[in-house]
This record gives C-alpha cells, sequence and structure tokens, in this order.
C-alpha cells in the first residue's frame, strides 16, 4: 500500500491510467461514446478538440467527478469502482487542476495548500506548511503564503491550485483547460510552471487550446470531438500530418 | 477642430486639485445625504418631526417623570409634585429578584448567579474573536458548561448542593436557560437536518425532509402543548421528563427546523467547484463538509442564522402557556400585586420587558453585523 507501483494489478499493466470501452450518458445525450486509451508512467498527453466534445468529462472521469453507465477506469492499478474508499484511494494520487481554480476563498494561501496534506495524509502541520512553501516557492509566489485568494490575480491563483495539487505529491496531474480563464498576460507564467513541472516526470493528462504547449511537452495529443477520441499521434505528425478530415478542419481553425 | 482632437497626446500631467468645499465636511454631508433632491427633502423633514413627537414623551416616561425609589404603590400614584408619574421603576425594583429568579429559594440563588457568570465567562470567550485559546473555550462552552450548570442549577444532593425542582424556576433565569439550550442545540441539529435534506441517501432524506416541512408547518405554541400535554398520554409518569425538559426539547427540535433552512440557503450558495475541489484532493465527505463548504456556507448565511436567534429568543415566551414562569411570565404575575397596584404598574412592567428583550435582541444584531465586517475585511486583507 505504501508503494503505489507495488499494487499487484498495476505491476501487472504498468500503465498510469487505463480507459476501456468507456460509455457516458447525460440523460439521453450520449457525452463519452467508447472511449479507449492508455497512459504510460510518467506520459504527457494533451487532449484538444472542439467545446462539447467530451475532453473535460473524460478527465473528471479519471478522479471520479463524473461516473459513468458503462465501461472500465483503471488508476495507477486501482479500478474505479461505487466503492467509496478505492475512490478516495485513487484521488489521493490524482491531482486536479480546475479551468476556475477552485482556490477555498475564507482559507490562505499556505492553507489551501495544507488542508489535503493534513486531514488527508494526517502530516503534522509543521511538516505540512513547510512541504507547502517548497512548492509555492517552485511555482514561484511564496511570499503571497499568508494572503488569501482573492488577492491574487488570475494567474498567481493558478499556480496555487498547482502547489496545492502537488502538495498530496500525486502521481498523475489532471488539467481541465488550466489557461482559459486567465487574461492572455497571465497564460504565460501558469504555461511555465506546467512546462517545468512536465520536466519532472510526473504523469500529466492535460485539456488544453494552447498548441504551443501542446508542441513543447506533450508526448502524444489526443483530438476529441462529438464524444469519440478521433486522433492519437505524437505532436510533429499531428501538427504537420493530421490523418483524419475532422483534425485537420480543427487545426485550420485555431492555428491561423 | 474635429480633426485637431482626433489624436492626442498628454504633455504634462493633469493638475491635482482639492475638491469642493461643498462636497466634502459637515456641509457636505448634510447636503448628500439629507438634502439631495426633492423626495430626499420630504424624507428628512417627516423624520425629524417624528423624532420630535416620539422621543420628549419616552424620555419623560422612562427618565424624568420616572419614579425611582418607594415602598408601595403611593410613590407611583399622581401627586403634587408629579401629577402625571412616569414609569413607576420602584415596583420593577420591589420585584427585581422575583424577575431573575423566579421562586428559586432564596438561600440557593447564587447557584444562579454563578450559572450567569460562567455562562457570561462562556460566551464572552467564543464571542471575543480575538480571544486565546478559542478551542478551550469551544469545549467549556459546549461540554462542561452544561454539565456544570445542570449539577448547579437542578442540584446534586450529594455534593451538597439540595434539589431545586424546575417548577421553582422561573423569571430571566427560564428565559436564558430556555434560549441558550434552543440556540446551542439548534445550530449543530439545523446543520445535520440540512445536510441530510442534501443527501444522496434516500432514506436520510426523507426524513429529514418530513421533519423540517412537518416542524416548520406547526406553530411553537402546538409543539409545546403536544411535548407537555400530549406527551404524558404515552409515557408513564415516572419516565416522563421534566416539564421544563419537555419544553426545552420542544423548542431545541422547532428553531432546529428553522435553521435547517437557514443553512441549506447557505448551502445553495457554495459553487460546484468547491466541491469538486475537495473531492479532487480525496477530503471524505464529513471533512469536506466540515473544512470546506459549511465555514463558507456558514459565513455567507450567518445575519439569517442570528436572525432565527433572535426569533427564538423572542418565541421563549410562549412556554408560558404550558405553565413555565419565564420573564415575561413573572411580569405578567407581578402586575397584578394590589400592593403595587397604579395605573402604571402594567405599563411599567411591560416597558421594562421590552427593554429586556431588545438589548438582548439588539445586542446579538450588533455582534452579527461585528463579525461580518470582520470577516468582510479579512477577505480584502
Amino acid at each position: 500500500m505504501t508503494n503505489p507501483s507495488s499494487g499487484t494489478d498495476g505491476e501487472k499493466t504498468g500503465w498510469a491510467v487505463e480507459i476501456s470501452a468507456l460509455n457516458k450518458w447525460y440523460g439521453d445525450f450520449h457525452v463519452l461514446r467508447d472511449i479507449n486509451l492508455t497512459v504510460a508512467r510518467g506520459e504527457r498527453i494533451v487532449i484538444c478538440g472542439p467545446s462539447g466534445g467530451g475532453k473535460s468529462t473524460m478527465l473528471r472521469c479519471i478522479n471520479r467527478l463524473e461516473d459513468w453507465q458503462r465501461g472500465r477506469v483503471v488508476v495507477d492499478g486501482k479500478e474505479l469502482t461505487d466503492d467509496p474508499k478505492q475512490i478516495l484511494a485513487v484521488r489521493r494520487d490524482v491531482g486536479m487542476v480546475f479551468q476556475q481554480f477552485n482556490l477555498f476563498p475564507h482559507l490562505t494561501v499556505l492553507e489551501n495548500c495544507t488542508l489535503a496534506p493534513i486531514w488527508v495524509r494526517h502530516m503534522p502541520k509543521k511538516d505540512a506548511e513547510e512541504l507547502a512553501m517548497r512548492y509555492l516557492r517552485r511555482v514561484r509566489i511564496p511570499e503571497q503564503a499568508q494572503k488569501y485568494p482573492v488577492r491574487l490575480s488570475g494567474g498567481q491563483q493558478q499556480r496555487v491550485a498547482i502547489a496545492r495539487a502537488l502538495c498530496m505529491s500525486p502521481n498523475i496531474m489532471l488539467f481541465d483547460e488550466p489557461t482559459s480563464a486567465l487574461d492572455p498576460e497571465m497564460v504565460k507564467e501558469v504555461l511555465d510552471t506546467m512546462v517545468e513541472l512536465a520536466g519532472d516526470g510526473i504523469t500529466m493528462l492535460v485539456v488544453t487550446h494552447e498548441m504551443g504547449f501542446a508542441r513543447q511537452v506533450a508526448d502524444r495529443i489526443i483530438f476529441m470531438a462529438e464524444g469519440q477520441i478521433v486522433e492519437i499521434n505524437e505532436p510533429k505528425a499531428f501538427f504537420e500530418h493530421p490523418q483524419h478530415e475532422r483534425t485537420r478542419l480543427f487545426l485550420q481553425q485555431i492555428l491561423h | 477642430m474635429v480633426a485637431a482632437d482626433r489624436i492626442y497626446l498628454r504633455e504634462a500631467p493633469a493638475k491635482l486639485l482639492p475638491a469642493p468645499v461643498a462636497s466634502t465636511g459637515v456641509v457636505g454631508w448634510v447636503r448628500a445625504n439629507l438634502f439631495s433632491s426633492p423626495g430626499n427633502i420630504a424624507l428628512t423633514v417627516i423624520c425629524a418631526a417624528l423624532i420630535v413627537w416620539i422621543v420628549p414623551p419616552l424620555l419623560r416616561f422612562f427618565f424624568f417623570d420616572a419614579v425611582w425609589s418607594g415602598a408601595d404603590r403611593e410613590a407611583c400614584l399622581p401627586s403634587a409634585q408629579n401629577p402625571e408619574p412616569g414609569a413607576c421603576w420602584a415596583f420593577i425594583r420591589a420585584w427585581s429578584s422575583y424577575f431573575t429568579y423566579g421562586f428559586y429559594p432564596l438561600g440557593e440563588r447564587w447557584r444562579v448567579d454563578l450559572f450567569f457568570f460562567l455562562l457570561a465567562f462562556g460566551i464572552a470567550w467564543l464571542a471575543w474573536l480575538g480571544a486565546p485559546r478559542r478551542d478551550i473555550g469551544a469545549i467549556y462552552f459546549f461540554i462542561v458548561l452544561p454539565i456544570l450548570s445542570y449539577v448547579l442549577l437542578s442540584g446534586v444532593p450529594i455534593i451538597g448542593l439540595p434539589d431545586v425542582p424546575t417548577s421553582l424556576w422561573g423569571g430571566i433565569l427560564v428565559t436564558i436557560v430556555v434560549a441558550t439550550v434552543g440556540i446551542v442545540a439548534s445550530l449543530p441539529l439545523g446543520i445535520l437536518l440540512a445536510l441530510g435534506r442534501r443527501s444522496e441517501m434516500p432514506a436520510v432524506r426523507l426524513f429529514s425532509v418530513t421533519f423540517i416541512e412537518f416542524v416548520r408547518g406547526v406553530p411553537l405554541i402546538t409543539v409545546l402543548f403536544m411535548a407537555s400535554v400530549m406527551l404524558p398520554l404515552f409515557v408513564p409518569d415516572r419516565l416522563a421528563p421534566d416539564k421544563l425538559v419537555r419544553a426545552l426539547i420542544g423548542v431545541a427540535l422547532f428553531a432546529s427546523a428553522y435553521m435547517a433552512e437557514v443553512v441549506r440557503g447557505g448551502l445553495l450558495s457554495i459553487p460546484r467547484g468547491q466541491y469538486e475541489a475537495a473531492q479532487a484532493l480525496a477530503l471524505p465527505y464529513w471533512r469536506m463538509m466540515a473544512l470546506v463548504i459549511l465555514p463558507q456556507a456558514l459565513r455567507v448565511t450567518l445575519p439569517n442564522i442570528v436572525n432565527t436567534f433572535i426569533g427564538l429568543f423572542k418565541d421563549t415566551t410562549l412556554v408560558f402557556i404550558v405553565g413555565i414562569f419565564d420573564f415575561l411570565r413573572t411580569i405578567e404575575a407581578a402586575r397584578g400585586d394590589p400592593h403595587w397596584a397604579t395605573p402604571i404598574t402594567s405599563v411599567t412592567g411591560y416597558a421594562f420587558a421590552a427593554v429586556f428583550y431588545f438589548v438582548c435582541c439588539y445586542g446579538m444584531s450588533r455582534y452579527s453585523r461585528n463579525v461580518e465586517a470582520r470577516l468582510a475585511r479579512a477577505h480584502r486583507r
């Protein structure tokens, strides 16, 4: 239990994330259609595609913020079932960064970062604060530690959100459009933080429209539309020789 | 001309000028707030007239013509020096210990005084946001104080505190006990009911909704009657709890149903993202609620919570209907005293009651405004 990679299933498959035959409906609307995807440990995946295509929904299935009607999702060797213990076990090792930051406004930046280490990892407060300061320095805002989130700019808030997720020492990081809610001049500071993170070998799944970022860090790019995975390819091939008609159309629209 | 203005480049900074006199200082304030428009002028005049009309008679009644001392009704009757006497405070003074303790035995009243002191100490500890060790304060207030109060007020003969049956309790003592128990019990119960109402478990949800809707749909008087008249019909006499305890339970349950709806309103105001962020950090349900959702929800809804407390405080007067001598009831009883029968005795008694309830409720209101302002400032830090 202590070493996540020693789980029997995980050892066997060696995958960070395994999604097979995943189907999900909102009422009658089929949002995820037969999704199959395996992500290796340490792999950096960028997911792009038109809005409403199911990108975020798929990402949110990986830590069970969304449930589904059919299919299997296995994270780090642990299959996500209805069992709340299993769900919490997966969430402990999967960090998530949201489009709207979702920092806790009643807590200071430091308290935002130490909350889960203290109450989920049962870390002593002092250790948790040291850990938090280390990550706040990494995202280059240690001087904001005692402030409340409202006092920070959007870019700073998002970097705090990244630090908060990292404080749980996750094996996998999920980014759900992390720069879409930011003013243009703040996009870069957040992307730089993510690029740096990508150099650490952590498994990353990033839903984003930032094609420059995709080109720079992604091992593979996934293009999703109408709830399906349309194309998976390496960045160079993806941008230079998109195979599917739908992908070409999308790239034409976003790369001028 | 137009062409010249179309493109512009500032060459020197614009001068900083002092604000016009008429918009600052007393004159500016009066102009802006009292006489800014015809409607505003009319309101100002009407309010001034109302103040002139109402305030002097009140001052006369409460202070200038009031009778402050005297042995019996003679002092408060119209006389040559005081043809139109105001409040008969002598009557209140004569009966003050009855208003405070009811029929609590004379020799044991120090226990009530000690209880008042311990309660005030606990409230001050919790209410003063900068107080040291408020966590211990909370343990004191919610665990130590109730036990201590029970031992003190009800008595434990073994340790030398004779039993005092609750039928002897009365006055401010009863009002404070009922209000405090109601307030302290209704908040946690209300939170549980509010969470239950939003639960994913159908049985829990059904219970919460049924309880809340049923209790809210019934007047407090009915709840009190049920507790005091109907309960003994079903439960054998020796098992039936004390009359005051029954009323306390009735009041607490009644208040918790209202509190549940207030808290639910607060919960609804918390965006989904807060739940999701807490879940993504692997916080289990109760931790998520206690650490992330409720602190925000209760903060948002603090004015409504205090509003419910104030309502509850005033509703405690209804316990007289089941024969409990709360503060208002003791005044009712005392104003009939022939020894003090004058035309102004009743008015004085009710005025005193009004002042007492107003001071308590306004105190709560001011305190909550203070906390709101503090919390607002903390967020802007």
